[in-house]
């Protein structure tokens, strides 16, 4: 193995920079051998489909060649900037990812300052450890859990007839208006406890000093947790803020996909299912690949923005 | 270190307030409050699961089965077509994360190497897909073209590597002491005996993350099953069997109903307890096994989350 690496010197001297490089790099073989596949792989699987961005400015039909394809410029955005239905799954869209943006950082950043606020740690860890776990759970099991907590007879309504807070039954996931809610809550269910993660391990960095001082100066447990815990993770928090700054289009496909249905379909459908939609089911490629083409560019604009938003605050950079 | 000392002294014998007092009952109440809220669905979906079917009509099954049967189980492994996904499922999780572990931890070695001339090419090559992705249909066509629809292979080798696993476990390898690669060189070792004699068994934590996530990535998938393999039964999986039952719930014959009454079994199951049931083996493997892992994501997830 070692006859790649260790190579005889080349005793000839070469002038220019770039033989130099390969020369080095000759020596370089196994390291190749070890990257040079997934290089190949990253190209066909992750560029290759770049590439197919091309369909978006064509009108292109199943089984003819990719290269025999009629280009019709930017008419797929044109039909796709007049359709109605766009600026719907675009409402959608932004709404139920600043749901997501919102909700999940308060909830997960309170979470992580009551879970600091635990004095015994092996209480502490058994919640941390049973948080997680909606976070591993597939999303079809999470669906089919809020559905059967929201059916007629579930415990959701069972609870609030008992509560005398409803007198019938909710049909739940059949009122449009209360999508957003349901997929708030679920959401905030599934990776509240996950999200905790790096929140707790910015809170261990927190020198321990200050807490001794707030503590001589009278500070109480709440005083210290919004006083000194809260600004200490602030940093944290901003990079992440940003980070997912980046995904604001990225609202989620699998429970929009399976906790839709045709009555609450004008507040559940998204970006992602208005693709899935035109493309798969209705073999309208060009407009399906406009629309994603869109969402991909669009997101990578937020991602550049929010980036030197957070060069202008003085927080660390993400590239 | 001595800070740390000083913390837990002061926590533990500091003299506490009644507003502390009460912040901490408050505390607790809600913490236990939220272990029901995450608990609950999985110990009633339990309790559905291994309750007569016929009983579990009549309501109020909430935390324990009242009539203990097996028959939910029976019936729903005997069901051929869950008996085989569950198999497919197992399969390509295997498969999946064992392949993905093993290139992930090579590609992600090769450059951390400081010395690889193609180091940062690569890199950037890899970490600018997750800005941008080809979307949907690009990715199908481009399944299709490569004649990989209808394939075991398509649920693999699409995901063979993760670019956040890979910065998850080069910064790992980055993080180990060099003197040790270095003098696995002076002994005339090359990069690949390095890799699996020294840096592999070294990166184990790391790896296990990734695996975790791989492994709990592939177990959960549905989405390529629907997308590339809907027309093969036989590669169908588990978590895509519970997504018909799911998706045609609430029209009149769906799914459920039809895994009921195939073979007459409309008198032994009902939809609910085929959900249940399926629910349950859908969950199991993950619950027996993230908590385990647990000490390995959470570090993972510290060092994904800084670097990434």
């Amino acid at each position: 193995m070692g006859k790649h690496t260790v190579q005889l010197k080349g005793s000839a001297s070469e002038d220019s920079r770039l033989s130099a490089y390969f020369k080095a790099l000759g020596k370089q073989k196994m390291l190749m051998l070890m990257s040079l596949p997934f290089l190949a792989w990253v190209i066909v699987f992750k560029y290759i489909p770049l590439w197919g961005w091309t369909i978006a400015f064509q009108k292109y039909r199943l089984g003819r060649d990719i290269f025999d394809q009629a280009w019709v410029g930017w008419d797929n955005f044109k039909y796709l900037f007049k359709e109605q239905q766009f600026y719907l799954v675009l409402r959608n869209t932004l709404v139920m990812s600043s749901i997501n943006l919102v909700m999940g950082f308060v909830t997960a950043i309170v979470l992580a300052l009551l879970l600091n606020e635990l004095r015994r740690i092996a209480f502490k860890r058994t919640v941390q450890t049973i948080s997680y776990l909606p976070h591993f759970i597939s999303w079809v099991v999470a669906a089919n859990i809020v559905q059967t907590a929201l059916a007629p007879e579930g415990i959701i309504n069972v609870l609030l007839l008992q509560l005398n807070l409803i007198d019938k039954p909710v049909l739940w996931l059949g009122v449009g208006e209360y999508f957003w809610g349901i997929l708030g809550v679920t959401e905030i269910w599934k990776n509240v406890g996950f999200n905790t993660i790096i929140y707790l391990a910015a809170i261990t960095t927190i020198d321990p000093t200050q807490y001794e001082a707030a503590r001589i100066d009278g500070a109480s447990r709440l005083q210290q947790m919004w006083h000194i815990t809260l600004p200490g993770i602030k940093p944290v928090i901003v990079i992440l803020l940003i980070m997912n700054l980046g995904h604001i289009l990225e609202s989620g496909f699998e429970p929009q996909y399976l906790l839709g249905n045709g009555m609450n379909v004008e507040y559940s459908e998204n970006l992602d299912i208005f693709v899935l939609k035109y493309g798969i089911q209705m073999n309208n490629y060009g407009l399906a690949t406009a629309a994603g083409m869109f969402k991909t560019v669009v997101s990578f604009i937020f991602l550049i923005v929010a980036n030197n938003l957070a060069k202008r605050l003085g927080e660390s950079r993400l590239y | 270190m001595k800070g740390d000392d000083t913390m837990l002294k002061t926590k533990s014998t500091g003299f506490s307030s009644v507003g502390d007092r009460i912040f901490d009952a408050c505390n607790y109440v809600f913490m236990i409050f939220l272990i029901f809220v995450t608990l609950y669905p999985f110990i009633n979906m339990f309790a559905l699961s291994f309750n007569d079917a016929n009983d579990s009509i009549r309501g109020d099954i909430y935390f324990w089965p009242r009539e203990w049967t097996l028959r939910n189980y029976a019936y729903v492994f005997n069901e051929s077509n869950v008996f085989y996904a569950t198999f497919i499922s197992a399969a390509r999780t295997i498969v999946g994360t064992i392949v993905s572990v093993f290139c992930t931890a090579m590609l992600a070695y090769a450059i951390s190497r400081p010395e690889y001339k193609l180091k940062t090419f690569i890199s950037i090559t890899f970490i600018f897909t997750m800005y941008f992705s080809g979307g949907l249909i690009p990715n199908y066509l481009l399944i299709k073209e490569l004649s990989m629809l209808n394939s075991f292979w398509v649920y693999i080798i699409p995901g063979i590597i993760g670019v956040f696993n890979m910065i998850v476990v080069r910064s790992f390898i980055e993080g180990l002491p060099e003197g040790i690669m270095e003098s696995a060189k002076m002994d005339g070792a090359g990069d690949l005996t390095t890799f699996i004699r020294i840096v592999l068994p070294l990166t184990m934590p790391a790896l296990a993350t990734v695996a975790l996530f791989v492994a709990v990535y592939q177990w959960n998938s549905w989405f390529d099953v629907f997308l590339y393999n809907s027309s093969r039964h036989d590669l169908s999986t588990l978590q895509y069997e519970l997504v018909k039952i799911l998706s045609t719930s609430d029209t009149g014959s769906s799914a459920a109903d039809q895994y009921a009454d195939a073979q007459g079994g409309a008198d032994i199951v009902t939809p609910t307890s085929v959900r249940a049931t399926m629910t349950i083996v859908a969950s199991v493997p993950i619950i027996m096994v993230y908590p385990f892992l647990q000490k390995y994501f959470v570090k993972g997830m510290i060092v994904g989350g800084v670097k990434g």
